[in-house]
């Protein structure tokens, strides 16, 4: 009794927070422009706040209050409404789970959204398509809510691709713009591509496991005497089992959405979006749907070993060719996207090193652990770069340098930031890339050194950004003194670094797990030592070459040679897929596909057309339209007929 | 009663018929070959009228299709004269070869 | 009620177009009639749900006459979910229709009444139960079509009239072979006299591919399917909507109700050949699509390949699929109307469909910009709209069936929803997005009828989208009727 007075009240929250924004988004999209042109951005803003407020009491209530039951936390279901019968056994039920790693995302999401959207109402101001702009955030808030509060696989699918379309829609909000776009078709159809492994893997493990429901899914993979399980896993394809190939295909979808390689070659492109948005969804939310949805189903992956090994290693080369880019590339937004992307990896191969329960469960706790850390400073990074490129209106950094005076609170802003996703201490990134170190190193020490040697790189290109910016050389921009730009750009900056900050010592530890159990997590000085050093010596090393243009860079990138000129032209991944698709699919499917439906399906029509013309020509002449040769045939058929009846007819 | 037998009546007709088929095909003007359907016709009722007197003489049901005919041929004759008159007007001819436009 | 109605309201409304005068008076009483039309079917939703919920046979609001005794045929109407969805279907594309033909000058009378006769023939098939009546309304639907391409049709529109008219022909003709074929078997032409009857299997095998395939060619069948390309896209705005939205419709219909209900165990031993087709169909049509310039090639292509899936669907036997093929029909009706009104829209303002011709329409047409786009979000399967709800069923019905080929087949549809993607986006990128053509910078956004016309339409999609428990609980009973016949029969 006591339990459903509880999911009662949980219902009674989380409905808003799904509603608000989706009512927003009608609200601004049917009637915003013609009504409420300059109110829009404060409803949404408003809304926003309100989402905000209540997702975080909700959280709190559950993380303090009532979801633990026994020292462990629980798996609830605050609502379910059956919304498409498949079967008796499958269907889509729209509804909420409430455990830990929902309630932590749904405070990042509302929380970085509110950001953005106080963001927005300076950063955007003026904008033609201001309502609409904050209808589509209000749509992507709204899709990006249910993604995380899905207590079925499917319904996770359909919010899956309404992020997506909301992101694509976002990315192309400069309509006009070709090169926006080209990145949104190509963020669209990648993210599909990797939907379509998704949607194989939904049907693999729904119909072995007969549901489509999160929790029931779960317990019937894992029970390894469960009718289930046995079959699921005796049932195999080119020798592969069917739970790992469910399992991959799943994490196909999350590999497209998370931007892990070689799948992650729409997000630099989708940088040509709004910069807030970069930040809310190409940073902070979107892309680490595919480590929620790892996440999620974590207690199946644990159990296949394969599967796990697939994502530890597309994290850590991520991560890695991720980061060896960032270092090269010279558009601001760009080394922030590769940078997100490396980061992820980070979350991803943090995932997959852990294993079920206690303490093998640290990489699972590290990795939503650094998720909650980077969506702050990331949206800090984003933001501040949004206020830079609004001031210097260019991305490119040879347009930048020496803004430290000019636009002070970001300055302050985007150094915290940057000491934070570097790793240094007591900022938020420390204590989560401290997890996932301390977590690779028990477990496979290839990975760690990878990890290693990535935080060292994130440093280094982190700190080449920032000194590259803000001094290597006199200011070559002398704007008004409002550099920093209003004061709703200003506050979120300010609200973000404080969270860059102090999100480290959020005991999330204590709150996400693999099991539900709190985990006690003990720091030792030496371990994370290394690191630290290894850390500081590559900011050092930045420092010198780009705090003041003395060509250093110049000559390290003529040291790494061809390897530098690959890592700028981004390993060739693009190339390679523009080959594939331009000229394999377009040359060899499309066209033929094309060509054989007119000249061969539709030329037998016509054929068949022509054919039947051609004998009618043949015979036509017998109408000649003289009378006297119709009577002659006339009587001819007569005689014939008479002579038949007359003498054959016996 | 002396009789002319069946045979003498049937060679008329059948000389009328071919009469009459040599005339539809060999003449070109039109009224003519509508005088040559005539002929066939007559020489259809002519039949019809021997055999009903000479095989069914209680009957009258090769004279009742005599009749029915010669209304027939008359009709015919006022829509195919009409039908010339037209033609006439619109090709200032009769000859049917002039009047090929019905084909294909 | 009395389903003769929906015979004779567009009967009426042909009639009375022909004692009007001018436009104006023209399509005020099409509009009337398919208002009327709309309000009948509603009326018809509530109390079809009333009468069901509290029980009753598989087909409600039956009627049956005598018609032609000789033959045995009757006059047999009645309905049951699938039916109705397809009615709705119907009813909401011939409104939205009308009003996208608000100003067609050209011969308007004859032009609305070969519409309302063309609604006249949708509804007539949708609810005979008797198939030789089926097949009369299914040819009173088929000539119209020929005359809307060959009259007010665009570009070579006198050859896509006649290859349309010829294999639409070609496919009565052999639907008529199929009927025939179990009119001699049965010795009735009453749809739930034969379905309680057992057909031996050997007659089954040799009618059923002329029903099926007659039928298929009406729904777009690889490789029957050319003049849905060239048809289309000659025809006039209001006439691609009908044609595609529920023509294509009469189709399926008939593949399932008349060829997978009444001969179940060709269905099948022939089941494989269909999803062969069908997947052929789905992925080819598809990557065909993807090569077009012109818009309504463009929709028509994809119009093959979405047609693919009620096929896949029906082929695949399973419950979830054939609902699945029920739902993408009705999806599918919908979507492309929407998708065709909008393109006609753009045309009748730019003059041209080529999307390398178009661009930056967004700034300028706002309103159309986004309902074409509402169409291709649909049509390639985003959630919220139709298409998601269709697609997915079809795909977790076919998943169903666990033969490995089927699986594969299964698959290769599913990937189609990126080729979908592609092209959707390509023509959405091309003409919507991308530099304004600075030759349309004055063009004017959609006018009062053309918005409602969306409107209807969107809103059909919408409902279904987002609460599709509404059209599976019409449509499931009836499927599983069918179903289970089709699935016991299985020896």
């Amino acid at each position: 009794m006591k339990e459903r007075v509880r999911l009662m009240n949980y219902q009674q929250y989380l409905l808003p927070v799904l509603l608000l924004p989706l009512a927003c988004f009608l609200l601004l999209g049917l009637f915003g422009k013609k009504h409420l042109k300059n109110a829009s951005g404060v409803i949404g803003t408003a809304s926003m706040f309100a989402v905000t407020i209540i997702s975080v009491l909700v959280a709190g209530r559950y993380f303090f209050a009532d979801g633990k039951v026994d020292g462990v936390y629980q798996h609830l279901i605050a609502y379910k409404y059956n919304w498409l019968a498949f079967s008796p056994t499958l269907s889509i039920d729209m509804g909420a789970i409430v455990d830990p790693i929902s309630m932590m995302m749904i405070v990042v999401v509302s929380f970085i959204s509110l950001m953005v959207h106080i963001f927005s109402l300076g950063y955007m101001k003026g904008e033609e398509r201001f309502t609409t702009y904050y209808a589509y955030l209000s749509l992507f808030t709204f899709s990006m809510l249910g993604l995380v509060l899905s207590s079925n696989i499917f319904q996770m699918y359909i919010f899956w691709e309404l992020v997506g379309v909301s992101s694509f829609l976002l990315i192309g909000f400069y309509y006009n713009k070709p090169s926006a776009v080209v990145a949104s078709k190509k963020a669209f159809m990648v993210t599909r591509f990797a939907d379509f492994g998704f949607l194989i893997g939904i049907l693999v493990l729904s119909f072995y496991g007969g549901t489509l429901d999160f929790n029931a899914l779960i317990q019937r993979l894992t029970a390894p005497q469960s009718g289930e399980f046995v079959s699921i896993t005796t049932a195999s394809f080119l020798g592969i089992s069917m739970l790992t190939w469910g399992l991959c295909l799943v994490f196909v979808g999350g590999a497209g959405k998370s931007a892990m390689f070689p799948l992650h070659i729409w997000l630099p492109d989708a940088m040509e979006g709004p910069t807030p948005v970069s930040a809310l969804i190409h940073a902070a939310t979107m892309v680490v749907a595919g480590v929620y949805l790892v996440a999620r189903l974590f207690p199946v992956f644990a159990i296949d070993v394969p599967a796990l090994q697939i994502v530890t290693w597309v994290g850590a080369i991520s991560a890695l060719v991720a980061a060896i880019i960032a270092c090269t590339q010279t558009d601001i937004k760009r080394v922030l996207a590769y940078s997100t992307m490396s980061q992820i990896g980070y979350m991803m191969f943090a995932l997959g090193i852990s294993r079920y329960g206690g303490e093998n469960g640290l990489g699972y706790t590290a990795s939503l652990f650094h998720l909650f850390t980077h969506a702050f400073f990331k949206s800090l990074l984003f933001l501040g770069a949004g206020v830079i490129i609004h001031f210097v209106h260019s991305n490119d950094l040879k347009d930048m340098g020496g803004l430290r005076k000019l636009m002070p609170v970001t300055h302050i802003a985007f150094l915290v930031a940057c000491l934070a996703i570097a790793g240094v201490p007591p900022f938020a990134g420390f204590f989560s890339k401290e997890e996932i170190l301390t977590a690779s190193f028990h477990s496979n020490k290839i990975i760690y050194a990878i990890a290693l040697f990535t935080a060292v790189l994130t440093a280094f290109y982190m700190f080449r950004l920032y000194f590259s910016i803000f001094w290597r050389k006199e200011a070559t921009v002398h704007g008004t003194h409002n550099a920093d730009g209003t004061a709703s750009m200003k506050i979120p900056l300010i609200v973000l670094m404080i969270c860059s900050v102090g999100a480290g010592l959020v005991p999330i530890t204590k709150m996400v797990t693999s099991d539900g159990v709190p985990l006690e997590t003990h720091m030792d000085v030496l371990f994370s030592l290394v690191p630290i050093v290894l850390v500081l010596f590559a900011i050092f090393f930045a420092a010198r070459m780009y705090k003041k243009e003395n060509g250093s860079a110049g000559k390290m990138a003529v040291a790494f040679g061809s390897f530098y000129k690959a890592a700028t032209k981004k390993f060739y991944v693009d190339e390679i897929y523009l080959f594939i698709t331009r000229k394999v699919i377009f040359n060899l499917i499309g066209r033929p596909a094309a060509w054989i439906d007119r000249n061969i399906i539709d030329a037998f029509v016509n054929g068949v057309a022509a054919t039947t013309a051609r004998i009618s020509g043949l015979i036509k002449g017998l109408q000649s339209g003289k009378v006297q040769t119709y009577a002659l045939y006339f009587f001819s058929g007569i005689a014939g007929l008479a002579v038949l009846f007359i003498y054959l007819w016996k | 009663m002396s009789t002319v037998p069946l045979t003498h009546i049937l060679f008329v007709s059948t000389a009328l018929f071919f009469i009459g088929m040599y005339g539809l095909f060999t003449r070109r003007n039109m009224i003519t070959m509508l005088m040559s359907v005539e002929l066939i016709l007559n020489s259809v009722n002519i039949n019809f009228v021997a055999f009903n007197k000479y095989l069914y003489p209680q009957k009258a049901d090769g004279i009742f299709f005599t009749i029915f005919i010669i209304t027939i041929a008359a009709a015919e004759a006022a829509v195919a004269i009409a039908i010339i008159i037209n033609l006439y007007r619109t090709h200032k001819s009769i000859d049917v070869d002039d009047a090929t436009e019905l084909k294909w | 009620m009395n389903l003769t109605l929906l015979i004779i309201v567009p009967f009426l409304t042909a009639i009375a177009v022909l004692f009007c005068k001018g436009l104006k008076q023209v399509r005020t009483v099409s509009l009337a009639g398919a208002a009327v039309q709309l309000a009948l079917v509603v009326f018809l939703l509530i109390a079809y749900w009333q009468q069901h919920t509290s029980g009753g046979s598989q087909f409600l609001f039956e009627s049956n006459v005598m018609w032609f005794k000789p033959l045995n045929i009757n006059y047999h109407v009645g309905i049951d979910g699938i039916s109705l969805a397809m009615i709705t279907l119907t009813a909401l594309v011939v409104l939205a229709g009308t009003l996208v033909s608000w100003s067609t000058e050209k011969l308007s009378k004859e032009f609305f009444f070969l519409l309302a006769l063309l609604s006249m023939g949708a509804y007539g098939f949708f609810i005979s139960l008797d198939l030789f009546t089926m097949f009369f309304f299914l040819e009173v639907a088929v000539v119209p079509k020929f005359l809307l391409i060959g009259i007010w049709g665009s570009g070579k529109k006198e050859y896509s009239a006649m290859k349309l008219a010829l294999m639409l022909m070609a496919g009565s003709a052999l639907v008529f072979v199929g009927l025939a074929g179990i009119y001699f078997q049965a010795n009735s032409f009453d749809v739930i006299q034969i379905a309680g009857m057992h057909i031996p299997l050997s007659v089954q095998k040799t009618f059923f591919p002329f029903a099926f395939i007659g039928f298929g060619i009406f729904t777009a069948l690889f490789p029957f399917h050319t003049w849905v390309p060239d048809g289309h896209s000659s025809a006039p705005t209001a006439a691609s909507m009908f044609l595609a939205g529920i023509s294509m419709k009469l189709g399926g219909y008939g593949c399932l109700r008349v060829a997978t209900y009444l001969m179940p165990d060709a269905a099948h031993s022939y089941a494989w050949i269909i999803i062969l087709l069908a997947t052929i169909a789905i992925i080819y049509g598809a990557f065909a699509t993807m090569m077009q310039t012109d818009l309504k090639y463009i929709n028509a292509y994809s119009s093959v390949s979405h047609c693919g899936f009620v096929l896949l669907g029906i082929g695949m036997l399973t419950k979830t699929s054939v609902n699945g093929a029920v739902l993408q029909m009705v999806s599918h009706g919908l979507m492309t109307a929407l998708f065709f009104a909008a393109i006609g829209m753009i045309y009748s303002r730019t003059h041209t469909r080529q999307i390398a011709q178009l661009g930056g329409l967004l700034k300028v047409t706002p309103f159309i910009s986004t309902v074409f786009t509402i169409a291709g979000l649909c049509s390639l399967g985003l959630p919220g709209f139709s298409g998601f709800v269709a697609e997915m069923t079809v795909f977790m019905g076919s998943w169903q069936n666990p033969d490995a080929w089927y699986r594969f087949a299964t698959i290769l549809a599913c990937a189609s929803i990126v080729v979908t993607a592609v092209y959707i986006l390509r023509a959405t990128g091309r003409s919507i997005m991308g530099p304004l053509n600075a030759s349309y910078n004055q063009l004017t956004d959609a006018s009062w009828n053309e918005k409602l016309a969306a409107g209807v339409l969107i809103t059909g999609i919408v409902i279904m989208g987002v609460a599709p428990f509404l059209i599976t609980k019409l449509i499931a009973p009836s499927t599983d009727v069918i179903m289970n016949k089709v699935l016991t029969m299985v020896k």
